[in-house]
C-alpha cells in the first residue's frame, strides 16, 4: 500500500465505487478504496433480486450485475481496491488507519477522504423486545446473507416485524425456498418500504401485512416456537387484548438502518440527529473540511441508484477538493437549509451560494404519510416553490431541485425551509 | 471412579474445581449445558460487591468480603478483566438516611475497608449524573466489576489444564448412594455414590464418585433433594437487564445502587469492565428454572426504578436486554458443607447474589473442606497461572503488527463493532474447553456483543466455527441443544451437494 492518496475511499459498496470513479475521472490520481470484505460490491453482493439500476442503465439489473458494473469501470481505471482491510480510524488531519492481513496495520495520508460506510440493520435489542432469546431471531439482511451467500435456510415458518424493503425481500425471498411466512407486522399505520416492493413481495404471494401491529412476545428456549404479535393504539404502544401468538421458527427483524458512524464520530464530525449521519454542505462535505460523506453513510437510500449518483457528486467533489483547497473561506454567504413542518431532514443542511453548482439537488423525507398536500420551500420568508403532491411517504426519498440564480447574492439568502401545506 | 464429582460449571463449580486441582485427584465437572457460564453466572450484574450488604456472621457475609479481598490477586493470576472503580449506595429521601448509616455499620462490622458517607456535594463532584435528589451515598471504594464470563472460563480453564475432566451437555437425573464404605479408607468415608446422567443425544451414562459436590445453581435444591432427606427449596428470582452502547458507558463511573427501601432493592446502574452500561436488574420470583424471558413490565420498571439514582439515562441506546435467574434458597443464605445426613455430599447451594464476589472464596472454602475430609496432597506441578485471550487492541502498534505478521488471521476483522479479529476467534476455538457455539464465542471474544448484535458477522463467524471444527453449516448452534441455527440448505445448495 502506498501512503499518501489524494482521494481515500472508506469502503468499496456502491457509494464507495462510484465516488472513487467520479474523483478519477475529475482528475485525482491517486485513489484508493478501502474495503472491510474480501469482494468489493458492499451489500449488493447478498442482493439477488433484480430491480436494480433502472435509474443509471435503464434496466432492471440484480445487485450483484449492478455492482459489477461499477467494479469493471473502476478496473479499467486502475483504482486499488483494498480488500479485507478494515478502516480503524479516520482522522481530521485527513490520516486514515486501517488494518488488513497483508500488511497489519498502517496509517494513510490523504488529501481528501470520502465516508461510504453504508449502514447497519437496527437490533432486536434496539426495539427491546420482550421474551426469551433463542436461536431463529435475524435482522433481514443477515437472514439474506445466510440464503444468498451461504446457500442456507434460517427457517420454514417466518413472521417478520417491520416492513422495510429488506424485510419485504425476505418474505419473497423465504417464500421462494419454501418457507411460509405467516406475517408481516408493522408497528406504524403505514409501510416503511417502497409501494413496489409490497406488491411485488406480499400481495402476489398472499402475505398478510398488519399495519400498527408489533411483537410483544418472543416464545422458545432453544430455537424460536412462537411469536406473539399486537395491535398498537396511536402512541405504538401495545392494545391489552388484543395478542395473537403465531407458531413459528423463526423471526425476522426489518425496523430500520442505522448510517454506520462510529468512524466519523470519533473524527469529531457533526451528525445530523435526524439521519444520524454527517451534516454536509452542498458539496456533502462534513463538518470537518476535505472530508465528505454519501450514500447510506450519510442517509438511508431507497435505491441504489440515488447513492450512486449522490457517490458520484462527492468524489468529484473531493477531487476539486484536493485540487482547490479548501472552498469554506470566511465570508461567504451560508444558507440553513431548514427542515419545517412535516419535513424529517434534508440534505444538504447547508449551502453556500457562491459554491452551488447550476442546479442544487435537495434530498428529504417527510415524518408521515400526507395525501394531497403541497411541498413548499420558503427562500427565507418568500415561497419559491409550491408543489402538489398526491402522496407523500416517509418510505419514500424526495428531492427538489434549485437553481444558482434562485439563491442569488443580492437576495440576501439567509434560509431555506422545505415544509408540507394543506394549501 | 472418580475421586469428587462436581456438579455444575458455573462459577462456583469452575472455582471449586480449580481450587482441588491443586491436588492429587481425579476430578470431573458434570454440566448439563454445552459450555461453562450458561446458568446464572453467565446474566448478571458483573458486580463484585464490597460486603456491607449481608447480615454479619452469615456465609455471604463472610464469603463476599474474603472474595472481594482475593479478587485483584485472582483477576492478576487467572488474567480476566476486574476493575475496582467503587461502588455508590445513593439514598434520595433525607429522612431515610439512617439507612445509610446501618450499612455503614453492617459493613464495618463485616470487615468492609473503607467505607463512608458522603453528601450530596462530594456526590456530585464524583458523578455528575447523580440524580437532582440524591441527598447522600455510601461510598465502598473496594466495590468492583469483572467479566463474569471471562471469570468463569477462566477458573475452568485452568482447572482444564491441571487435570480436571469436564463433560457438557451431561444432565443428572439420578444420584444413589452406594452401600458398604470406601476400602482402604477409615470407616467415617462413605461408599460415594453412582451419578446417572443423560447425555446429549439420550444416552444415559453411570458415573462413580467416592464425593460429590453440588453446584448446580437454580437447580440445586432438585440435585440435593436427590440425596438427602432434610430438603432445600430455590425459587429462582429473574431479574431482567438493559445494556446501552459504548456510547453510554461514562454516563457514571461508579456502580450505582439506590438505597433499599420497602419495595425491594432497586435496579444497579454501572459501567462494564468494556465499556457497555449495565442497567438492572428487576426481581421477580417465578417457578421456571429456565424462565430467563424478559417481560415488557420487567423492561418498563427498570427503565423507570434507574431514574431514582442517575439522571438524563440515555436508555435509547439500549442494545440488547436479557434476564438472569438468582438461585434463592427459602433460609436466605448460601448453604456450603458436607451434608448432615449425606457423607461426602457436599453442598454448594443457594448461591445468590453476592455469588459472583464470592466464587473465589467459596472455592478455597470447599477445597480446603475437601483436602481435610479426603487427605488430599498437593501437586507437585500445579499451574497457577492461566494466561487469557490475545487482545490484539491492548497490543502497541508494533506488538499488533508482529502478531499479524505471525499470525495474518489477527489482521482480518471478523465482528467490526467490536473489533474482534479472526484470530481471536479461532483462539477462542481451539482454547482449553474450547467454543463450539455461537454463544460460545461470544463470551469468549465479544464477537456478536456490539452495537449491531452479531447482524454482519454471524455468517462469517458460522463459517470459521464450521471449516474448525469440522461441523456443517446446518449443525452448528447458538448455545447447543437444537439451538440451531439454520434449519436447511437453499434449494440450490442442497441439489449442488
Amino acid at each position: 500500500m502506498n501512503r499518501t492518496y489524494d482521494v481515500v475511499i472508506v469502503g468499496g459498496g456502491p457509494a464507495g465505487l462510484a465516488a472513487a470513479l467520479a474523483a478519477k475521472r475529475e482528475g485525482a490520481e491517486r485513489v484508493v478504496i478501502l474495503e472491510r470484505n474480501q469482494e468489493p460490491g458492499g451489500i449488493l453482493n447478498q442482493c439477488i433480486h433484480n430491480g436494480f439500476g433502472l435509474h443509471t442503465f435503464s434496466e432492471e439489473l440484480t445487485g450483484p450485475e449492478y455492482a459489477d458494473r461499477f467494479i469493471r469501470k473502476v478496473k479499467e481505471e486502475k483504482i486499488p481496491i483494498f480488500p479485507g482491510t478494515t478502516v480503524l480510524a479516520v482522522n481530521a488531519d485527513h490520516t486514515v488507519t486501517a488494518m488488513n492481513s497483508r500488511e497489519g496495520i498502517v496509517k494513510l495520508r490523504a488529501g481528501a477522504i470520502v465516508l461510504c460506510m453504508g449502514c447497519r440493520e437496527r437490533p432486536r435489542g434496539a426495539l427491546n423486545l420482550p421474551g426469551f432469546r433463542p436461536a431463529g431471531i435475524f435482522s433481514a439482511g443477515t437472514a439474506q446473507r445466510l440464503v444468498n451467500i451461504e446457500g442456507c435456510l434460517p427457517g420454514r415458518e417466518v413472521v417478520i416485524l417491520g416492513s422495510g424493503d429488506i424485510g419485504l425481500i425476505m418474505a419473497r425471498r423465504m417464500t421462494l425456498e419454501g418457507a411460509t411466512v405467516k406475517a408481516v407486522a408493522e408497528l406504524m399505520p403505514y409501510s416503511g418500504g417502497l409501494k413496489r416492493n409490497i406488491v411485488q413481495c406480499l400481495d402476489d404471494f398472499g402475505i398478510p401485512l398488519k399495519l400498527s401491529h408489533t411483537v410483544v412476545d418472543i416464545g422458545g428456549k432453544e430455537r424460536v416456537e412462537s411469536v406473539t404479535l399486537a395491535r398498537v393504539d396511536e402512541h405504538q404502544k401495545p392494545i391489552p387484548g388484543t395478542e395473537e401468538k403465531i407458531s413459528c421458527d423463526t423471526l425476522l427483524l426489518s425496523v430500520g438502518l442505522i448510517p454506520e458512524n462510529e468512524l466519523s464520530i470519533e473524527a469529531g464530525i457533526a451528525i445530523n440527529p435526524a439521519t444520524k449521519g454527517p451534516t454536509v454542505n452542498e458539496r456533502l462535505e462534513t463538518s470537518i473540511p476535505g472530508i465528505f460523506a454519501c450514500g447510506n453513510v450519510l442517509h438511508v437510500h431507497d435505491l441504489v441508484d440515488y447513492v450512486s449518483e449522490e457517490a458520484a457528486a462527492a468524489g468529484k467533489n473531493a477531487a476539486r477538493f484536493v485540487q482547490n483547497g479548501n472552498q469554506n473561506s470566511k465570508g461567504k454567504t451560508v444558507v440553513t437549509v431548514i427542515a419545517g413542518n412535516g419535513v424529517r431532514y434534508t440534505v444538504p443542511s447547508v449551502i453556500h451560494p457562491e459554491n452551488m453548482n447550476e442546479n442544487q439537488k435537495i434530498r428529504f423525507r417527510v415524518g408521515t404519510v400526507f395525501r394531497d398536500v403541497y411541498l413548499s420551500v420558503y427562500l427565507n420568508n418568500k415561497r419559491i416553490r409550491h408543489k402538489k403532491c398526491r402522496i407523500l411517504t416517509p418510505g419514500e426519498m424526495e428531492e427538489v431541485i434549485l437553481k444558482k440564480e434562485e439563491l442569488g447574492s443580492d437576495l440576501h439568502p439567509e434560509k431555506i425551509t422545505m415544509v408540507v401545506e394543506e394549501d | 471412579m472418580y475421586d469428587i464429582i462436581i456438579i455444575g460449571a458455573g462459577v462456583c463449580g469452575a472455582a471449586i474445581a480449580r481450587e482441588l486441582s491443586r491436588y492429587e485427584a481425579k476430578i470431573c465437572v458434570l454440566e448439563k449445558e454445552e459450555d461453562v457460564c450458561c446458568g446464572t453466572s453467565k446474566a448478571n450484574s458483573g458486580i463484585i460487591h464490597a460486603g456491607f450488604d449481608a447480615e454479619n456472621g452469615t456465609w455471604k457475609a463472610k464469603m463476599n468480603v474474603q472474595g472481594n479481598k482475593m479478587m485483584p490477586k485472582m483477576a492478576e493470576e487467572l488474567d480476566f478483566p476486574y476493575q475496582q472503580l467503587g461502588s455508590l449506595v445513593v439514598c434520595t429521601d433525607e429522612k431515610r438516611r439512617n439507612g445509610l448509616e446501618q450499612l455503614l455499620e453492617r459493613g464495618r462490622k463485616n470487615g468492609v475497608k473503607g467505607l463512608r458517607i458522603l453528601e450530596r456535594e462530594e456526590l456530585l463532584g464524583m458523578e455528575a449524573n447523580i440524580s437532582d435528589g440524591a441527598v447522600a451515598a455510601l461510598y465502598a471504594p473496594t466495590g468492583g466489576i469483572v467479566c463474569p464470563f471471562e471469570m468463569n472460563l477462566a477458573y475452568a480453564e485452568n482447572a482444564c489444564t491441571n487435570g480436571v475432566e469436564f463433560r457438557f451437555s451431561t444432565r443428572v437425573k439420578e444420584i444413589r448412594k452406594r452401600e458398604g464404605s470406601m476400602k482402604g479408607t477409615d470407616s467415617l468415608l462413605p461408599a460415594g455414590y453412582e451419578v446417572i446422567c443423560e447425555t446429549k443425544d439420550g444416552e444415559k451414562e453411570v458415573f462413580t464418585t467416592r464425593f460429590l459436590i453440588n453446584a448446580a445453581g437454580v437447580y440445586a435444591d432438585v440435585i440435593h433433594n436427590m440425596v438427602c432427606k432434610e430438603k432445600l427449596c430455590i425459587t429462582p428470582r429473574r431479574g431482567d437487564y438493559v445494556l446501552l452502547d459504548k456510547t453510554a458507558g461514562m454516563h457514571v463511573s461508579h456502580t450505582i445502587f439506590a438505597l433499599p427501601d420497602g419495595m425491594g432493592k432497586g435496579v444497579l446502574i454501572t459501567p462494564t469492565v468494556h465499556g457497555n452500561l449495565l442497567v438492572g436488574p428487576t426481581a421477580i420470583e417465578i417457578s421456571d428454572r429456565e424462565g430467563t424471558n424478559t417481560t415488557a413490565e420487567g423492561l418498563l420498571q427498570v427503565a423507570v426504578k434507574s431514574q431514582k439514582t442517575v439522571k438524563n439515562l440515555p436508555m435509547n441506546q439500549t442494545i440488547t436486554s436479557f434476564a438472569g435467574l438468582r438461585a434463592h434458597e427459602k433460609g436466605g443464605d448460601f448453604i456450603l458443607g458436607e451434608a448432615s445426613d449425606a457423607p461426602g455430599f457436599v453442598d454448594c447451594a443457594g448461591i445468590e447474589s453476592p455469588g459472583l464476589s464470592s466464587a473465589p472464596a467459596i472455592g478455597v472454602w470447599i477445597a480446603d473442606l475437601m483436602k481435610e475430609r479426603m487427605h488430599l496432597r498437593e501437586k507437585e506441578h500445579f499451574v497457577s497461572k492461566r494466561k487469557g485471550m490475545v487482545h490484539p487492541f491492548s497490543l502497541s502498534d508494533e506488538e499488533h503488527n508482529e502478531l499479524i505478521q505471525k499470525n495474518p488471521a489477527y489482521g482480518t476483522i471478523a465482528c467490526r463493532c467490536e473489533k474482534i479479529s479472526e484470530g481471536e476467534i479461532l483462539d477462542a476455538i481451539h482454547r482449553p474447553l474450547g467454543a463450539r457455539s455461537l454463544d460460545g464465542i461470544k463470551r469468549r471474544t465479544r464477537a456478536g456483543m456490539g452495537r449491531c448484535q452479531a447482524g454482519f458477522c454471524t455468517p462469517g463467524t458460522m463459517e470459521l466455527v464450521s471449516r474448525e471444527l469440522q461441523v456443517p453449516m446446518t449443525e452448528l448452534t447458538k448455545c447447543g441443544g437444537n439451538s440451531k441455527i439454520v434449519v436447511g440448505f437453499t434449494k440450490e445448495e442442497a441439489k449442488r451437494r
